[in-house]
Formats: C-alpha cells, sequence, structure tokens
C-alpha cells in the first residue's frame, strides 16, 4: 500500500523551512532527497568499516570490499545486466559518457557518423562533439517536433551504414519526454551502430531491463535516486567494455606494471582506476533497495497522478505556457507564463519557500528550438504530495501579480 | 552625493520595509523604471556573462565622471542593477574602484551574494569596477 505520508517520513529534510515557510522541494529533476535509510548506511560506513577496497589483507578492508560489491550486485540486478563486471562503478551521468565517448576515440575515423538526439542534455552533446572533433566523425541530430517529441522518420533517413553510434536520453530533463528507445536501439542495431542511452531522469522513474531493451551501453547517477553524489555507474555490453581501452590509468585498473609495459586488469577494474567512492557504491546500492521496497510501478502510478493534477491545476493559470507536452512523459512540468522572465518567477517562489529549477536546464538546443531563454521547470519525486501543488499554485499566483 | 551617501539613503530606504515582499516589490518597481539603455548598446559584448538572465550595461565618461546605463530581461535582476547604477553612476572612476559594497547585505540582498550560478550581482558589480578601471586608465 503506497503511503504517501508515511514515505515523507523516511526524509528528514522535508521537515526543514526555507526563508520561514515549509520546503517544497519540487527541484527533483537536479537531485532527489535522500532517505533516513540511504542516510544510516553512510553513517555505518564511516562509523563501522570505512576501509580501502581490494587490497588490504585485513578485516575491515575485507567488509568494505564485500558491501561494495554486493552493492554492484544489487546494480545488477536493479538493471538486469548478464553479469555484474557489466556494471562500472563512475561518479556519475557525465563521467560515464565521457568514459564511453574516450573509449570511442579508438574506433573511430572519418566518414563515421553519430546520432544525437535533439533533446539531449548538455554532457550527452559536448563529449560526442569533442569525440567528434578528435576522430573526424561527424554529428547529427534527430530533431523534435513542438511537443518536444522526437522525429522517427527523420531518424530513419539519418541511419545509414556510416552510422557508429547513437546517444539518446531515456527521458529528457528539461521537458520530461518519454524516448522510445526501444524502437531507437532496434533501428540503430539494423545498420550496426551502437546504443548508448542516458538513463539519469528515468530511473527515478522506472525500472530499465538493459538485457530486454539489448542496449549496448546504459548511464545513471545515484542522487537522482535517493543517493549520494559523486557516484554513478555504467552499464555496457561485456563484449563492449573489452572493445573499449581503459579511460584513466592508475592503481586498482592494473594486473601487472613494469617500466616497460603495464597490462590491464580485467573488467570492471579496468575502469576503476584509483580508491573509488566506496561508501557512495554501497549507499547507491541501500538507495535502490529503498525505491525497490517501494516499488517503481507504485511510485510510477503515484508520479502520473502528481503530474495529471499539477498540469490541470497550473493551465488554469491565465497566460501560462508548457513546454514539453509529448504523450509518453515522466513528472516534470517546464513551464512560463507570459512574458515574465523565468528568473523572476523561482526568486520569488525561493522566498515563499518552493525550490525549482530555473533556466535552460542545461539543455540550450530545446530553449532554442522554442525560442525562449529557459523555463521554470517544477519536477515531482514520489514523496511530494497535491497538497504541495496547490501551496505551490498560490505561490506562483502571488509571484506573477508581483511581477505583472 | 559620494557613493557612500547614496548607500546610506538606500539603506534608509530599505529599513522601512517590514519583510521581504516589500523589498522585492520595490526591486520590481525600480526595475520597471529603470531608464532603458539605447538599443544600439544592447550587443553581445556589453552582456555581462555569469548571469541567468541577460543583462547589458553600457558605460560612458563625461567631465572625469562615469555613467551608466543598463537593461535586462529579467525584472528581479533590473531592479537590482538599477540599485547598483544609482550608487555607482556619476561619479569618479576612483570612487567606483574604491567603494565598498556591503550596503547590500544591508538591505537584505545578500542572498544575491550567494555564488550560485544563477547569481548575477557579483558579475555586475565586477562588470561595473571593470569599467572604472577601464576610464580610470584613461585619465592617468
Amino acid at each position: 500500500m503506497f503511503d504517501v505520508q508515511k514515505i515523507r517520513k523516511d526524509f528528514p529534510i522535508l521537515n526543514r523551512k526555507v526563508n520561514g515557510k515549509p520546503l517544497i522541494y519540487f527541484d527533483n529533476a537536479a537531485t532527489s532527497q535522500t532517505p533516513q535509510q540511504v542516510i544510516d548506511v553512510i553513517v555505518d560506513y564511516y562509523t563501522n568499516y570505512n576501509a580501502n577496497i581490494h587490497r588490504g589483507v585485513h578485516s575491515l578492508s575485507q567488509e568494505a570490499t564485500d558491501a561494495y560489491e554486493q552493492a554492484r550486485i544489487k546494480i545488477q540486478k536493479h538493471f538486469n545486466a548478464k553479469q555484474p563486471y557489466e556494471i562500472i562503478y563512475t561518479a556519475g551521468t557525465t563521467h560515464s559518457i565521457n568514459l564511453v565517448a574516450n573509449g570511442f576515440t579508438s574506433l573511430l575515423q572519418k566518414g563515421d557518423e553519430i546520432i544525437v538526439s535533439a533533446l539531449e542534455h548538455h554532457s550527452n552533446i559536448v563529449p560526442w562533439q569533442m569525440l567528434c572533433a578528435r576522430t573526424g566523425a561527424e554529428l547529427k541530430v534527430i530533431p523534435m517536433n513542438e511537443d518536444g517529441e522526437l522525429i522517427l522518420s527523420d531518424f530513419d533517413e539519418l541511419l545509414n551504414k556510416n552510422t557508429k553510434l547513437v546517444f539518446v536520453n531515456h527521458i529528457s530533463n528539461a521537458l520530461g519526454t518519454i524516448n522510445p528507445i526501444e524502437y531507437i536501439i532496434e533501428k540503430a542495431h539494423s545498420v550496426g551502430a551502437a546504443v548508448l542511452v542516458d538513463g539519469a531522469q528515468s530511473c527515478p522513474h522506472l525500472k530499465p531491463d538493459v538485457q530486454a531493451l539489448d542496449v549496448d551501453f546504459y548511464v545513471c547517477s545515484a542522487h537522482k535516486i535517493c543517493g549520494p553524489t559523486g557516484v554513478g555507474m555504467l552499464y555496457g555490453k561485456e563484449e563492449w567494455l573489452n572493445k573499449l581501452p581503459p579511460y584513466q590509468g592508475g592503481g586498482e585498473m592494473i594486473a601487472e606494471v613494469t617500466f616497460e609495459k603495464t597490462t590491464y586488469a580485467g573488467l570492471p577494474h579496468k575502469f576503476e582506476a584509483g580508491t573509488p567512492n566506496i561508501c557512495g557504491g554501497i549507499a547507491f546500492g541501500a538507495a535502490l533497495d529503498y525505491m525497490n521496497r517501494i516499488g517503481f510501478e507504485q511510485i510510477a502510478k503515484y508520479e502520473n497522478e502528481l503530474l495529471a493534477y499539477g498540469t490541470e491545476q497550473l493551465l488554469k493559470i491565465e497566460a501560462l505556457k508548457i513546454y514539453g507536452t509529448a504523450k509518453e512523459k515522466t513528472s516534470v512540468i517546464s513551464f512560463n507564463v507570459g512574458s515574465i522572465h523565468p528568473y523572476d518567477i523561482g526568486t520569488i517562489l525561493d522566498k515563499m519557500g518552493i525550490a525549482v529549477r530555473t533556466g535552460h536546464h542545461c539543455a540550450q538546443p530545446i530553449m532554442d528550438f522554442y525560442k525562449i531563454p529557459g523555463t521554470i521547470r517544477a519536477s515531482f519525486m514520489f514523496y511530494n504530495t497535491k497538497e504541495e501543488i496547490d501551496t505551490f499554485i498560490v505561490a506562483l499566483k502571488k509571484a506573477i501579480m508581483m511581477l505583472s | 552625493m559620494t557613493i557612500e551617501e547614496v548607500q546610506n539613503e538606500i539603506i534608509e530606504e530599505f529599513s522601512m520595509f517590514e519583510d521581504w515582499e516589500e523589498r522585492y516589490q520595490y526591486m520590481i518597481d525600480l526595475g520597471k523604471d529603470l531608464p532603458l539603455i539605447e538599443e544600439k548598446y544592447k550587443t553581445e559584448d556589453n552582456i555581462i556573462k555569469g548571469c541567468q538572465s541577460r543583462v547589458w550595461v553600457h558605460a560612458n565618461m563625461e567631465d572625469d565622471k562615469i555613467n551608466f546605463s543598463a537593461d535586462s530581461d529579467a525584472i528581479i535582476t533590473k531592479g537590482i542593477i538599477a540599485i547598483l547604477i544609482r550608487v555607482f553612476s556619476n561619479q569618479h572612476p576612483k570612487a567606483i574602484l574604491d567603494a565598498n559594497t556591503d550596503f547590500i547585505d544591508k538591505i537584505g540582498l545578500k542572498e544575491h551574494l550567494s555564488p550560485t550560478r544563477a547569481n548575477g550581482l557579483v558579475s555586475m558589480i565586477k562588470q561595473l569596477k571593470m569599467y572604472a578601471i577601464a576610464y580610470q586608465t584613461q585619465l592617468s
């Protein structure tokens, strides 16, 4: 039974006040809040078994190593990867993308083509531009329509025998559009291209099955899924991870080192140079446990209710325009009111204890498409409520009144 | 008036406000009243980097004193820059360079000094002082 009031008790931060008002946190697409169960795991790690992993023979090191590797298995099971070593711990989504983009440097040449979507976050555009600059490959873009949906017929036309890679986010951070990645993966594979899906925004709302999707790479960050910042993962099919060269050199990623030659360790260590974010990895596992206990079906169902309610209430406001009206979307509402600058509304809302994101959301191409400087983005998680939406609407009306 | 005198005048005005609403409403009104920059100066070169909203500033010097004009697409930002222009306009470059900006804290706008990326106030002050440095060099 999904009980939002019970769930809210797990999140101590939701009790705090901001500018004298109870916090209403609607910036979940930027980062999610952390439940006590995950905070406890972090405290327990530093209180009881903080040690470096994979090297010490002593007990603490073994306990830390076990917990870290157990968490990897939790992540593997969550995403249904075939092997635990197909899960590479990274510092987050951006790091994961850069790892893959870097690895493809030696696998691409002039004349090759890379496809990204018009809905991408800067972190899924810039690394590929840099890869193109290094290799001479060409970047193509799948355009979007006015609703913020990718135009798939254009994607079909972009695909050809030179297409080597396709990158697309599962869910757009700026608009909330859920992209038809099943279709994109199947089509890309039909011309022999590999596909990387950026799951930063999807993982808080749904449970991807990487084997069923047959995706080549899937990446995400723990901090969007009730975990800590600074840790994330790269899932890669074993065959692809073996093809990619190591990303960074250092300890942990080697088999043997002499000054003449170094041989690299196998997966996953080849990509995990140096002391990792051990506590972060363990807490990542705990965050997935927490979310799975609530259940992603329940989460999606409840968040869809919040989305429908929030959309309905917002559209009652005169001159309010929602950007991103895809049929398939998640609990993100990006909007503007008349000609009021989003920054002004965001500033006033903050004075009333409401956290929203304003600006271009690191997705300037999308803002350029709509010819706007940015939007106000309210993004909901399963611990938000309809009552919070009501308070938000009242505050928003007040902000509009002050600014008009 | 000296910069300090203008700052004290502003501090006194703001001390009459009882809460954030009155303060912000005043800034919004200041923003609406800000004399607009001439359209020809709203160029890429005159945009202040580091603001979430776009801010254009133009400066010119007359009788050894700098005058600023500015515009922004966000009204609260316009209000903030209207305050800054009131403080720094019609002043000698050296006075601008020597001025401190503690008054911002005293009028309850300290939050705009936080180093978040969205924030433009720090960049605005820096830009106004950059103009002062440039004109100061011309004078000496």
